[in-house]
């Protein structure tokens, strides 16, 4: 299979980006700045990610599509408002994940965001759920992420008006007399944007937001920041073996819809009446000593209590740090567990996720 | 750092009489990206030349350190350990890693001189 590249691929070694194979794309780790550096930049200033590789659906409204998605989604797409966005799960039917996802309602159509490892998968069962075999992908857009705290204003730079979008939502824009859409949102844990352009002007676009003050960022910073603001991974953090609720998703599953019906709900009100067995937790080891994922979990009398599902250091926090699966009794903040590494056990807490205090902005209006 | 040796592991030595002070190279650190944790072997213990003598890990991955060469641990850097980022900032200098008592001097001569190094360094980071 030939390894695929997205169209921002030739500006990425222009920056000296050391390339890693993710998905089936080839995409940038880390650039000469190295992924500590790249990690400060995003948090104390603004950093630029290319997310072409992620999933870009488009499914146009038509009578029944709404109750249709909303079988293999736990989300209330119904009081969904026009340009907002919500983070939701390709449901299994054991109560597993598929995929997760954000999904938005744009004026005449929903946008779902996949995961690259996922979308192939996700696009068949979304076609088949919905009937629609002729439903495809859009490879002509590009997607592009600019997080921190200096984005609002390197972005306004180039695309007037954006910083009136709030948290979640999103809106039509122009840029060079194309149409892009963005998002306030992101993966970082911080404020930012996400847009959604047509592949032709990315690579303009993206030299303009440098030009502006922003730097491009590789896929390493990326895990650093998202696993010091909770974030989860899928295929590491969740998968088609766990649940919204064992992953401490539940708020994603809205309200109104835990007595509905939809895959996988059978199974999803049962753990929420009856409790589960694991929980996903963070987890902080009292040395520098890394847990990486598949780190065992013990608790002090010896006995393994769970996993350890991402692991790395965190620059922002100073500190190693982790997440994983643990058994509902030894879930609790400040329980004290055990990690094997290389042999020896690494006395560490549960603690309360995030790592790092996320700082997302609700947007000018609320202000 | 001209009689600097050189292992195939990316560790370098340099001898003075009976100690040796053993790091890791400029080129293991670029390959390896920031370093955030280095683990290193006891003081007094005994370690054997291509051995464990310790652990960097980067935001990316774990690596052993190998020891080079055989002898007894006489001291260690306690400061990278401590600031393990000392170590991509001066790798060939002041973050070296342990002191060893050397066993054998006649293990120094399986080793690469600087040259054979930077030779053997590019081929296999190709």
């Amino acid at each position: 299979m030939n390894i695929k590249k997205t169209a921002l691929y030739g500006l990425h070694k222009k920056h000296n980006a050391k390339f890693v194979e993710f998905a089936g794309y080839s995409m940038p780790i880390q650039y000469s700045e190295g992924i500590v550096k790249e990690h400060n930049i995003t948090r104390n200033k603004s950093g630029i990610f290319d997310v072409s590789h992620m999933g870009q659906l488009f499914i146009k409204y038509s009578n029944d599509i709404t109750d249709k998605l909303q079988e293999i989604l736990p989300t209330d797409l119904k009081n969904l408002k026009i340009n907002q966005s919500k983070y939701s799960f390709l449901m299994k039917e054991n109560g597993g994940i598929y995929d997760d996802l954000i999904i938005t309602r744009m004026k005449d159509q929903y946008m779902i965001i996949l995961n690259a490892a996922c979308k192939q998968n996700d696009l068949q069962i979304i076609k088949n759920k919905l009937n629609d075999q002729n439903l495809d992908m859009n490879n002509n857009l590009s997607l592009v992420a600019i997080q921190g705290p200096e984005s609002k204003t390197i972005l306004e730079n180039v695309v007037s008006n954006v910083s009136k979008l709030k948290f979640m939502n999103g809106e039509n824009f122009s840029f060079k007399n194309n149409e892009i859409f963005i998002t306030r949102s992101g993966y970082t844990g911080e404020d930012g944007f996400e847009i959604s352009l047509p592949n032709n002007v990315a690579n303009f676009f993206v030299k303009e937001l440098i030009s502006k003050g922003s730097t491009l960022i590789g896929l390493g910073a990326r895990d650093t920041l998202r696993l010091e603001a909770g974030l989860c991974l899928y295929g590491h953090d969740i998968n088609e073996n766990t649940s919204p609720v064992e992953a401490n998703l539940k708020w994603a599953i809205s309200k109104n819809r835990i007595n509905d019906n939809f895959i996988g709900s059978h199974q999803i009100k049962k753990q929420i009446e009856e409790g589960v067995s694991k929980l996903r937790v963070g987890i902080k080891p009292e040395t520098r000593v890394i847990a990486r994922e598949s780190t065992k979990i013990f608790d002090e009398k010896d006995n393994e209590i769970g996993k350890v599902t991402s692991g790395t250091f965190g620059p922002s926090v100073n500190a190693s740090i982790a997440m994983g699966y643990i058994s509902n009794s030894h879930s609790k903040t400040d329980t004290k567990v055990f990690l094997e590494v290389r042999g020896k056990k690494v006395p560490a807490n549960v603690c309360d996720l995030p790592f790092y205090k996320k700082s997302y902005v609700k947007g000018e209006a609320n202000v | 750092m001209s009689d600097t040796k050189f292992s195939k592991e990316h560790e370098w030595i340099t001898l003075d009489g009976e100690v040796g002070t053993i790091g890791i190279t400029k080129h293991a650190t670029e390959m390896l990206g920031d370093i955030v944790f280095a683990e290193l072997p006891e003081k007094g213990s005994n370690v054997e030349k291509d051995g464990t003598a310790g652990v960097v890990e980067s935001t990316k991955a774990a690596s052993d350190v190998y020891t080079p060469v055989s002898g007894e641990v006489v001291e260690i850097n306690q400061s990278i350990v401590d600031d393990p980022s000392k170590i991509n900032a001066d790798p060939e200098g002041g973050a070296w890693f342990f002191k060893l008592k050397l066993k054998d001097k006649s293990e120094l001569d399986t080793l690469m001189n600087k040259e054979e190094y930077d030779k053997f360094a590019k081929e296999t980071s190709a």
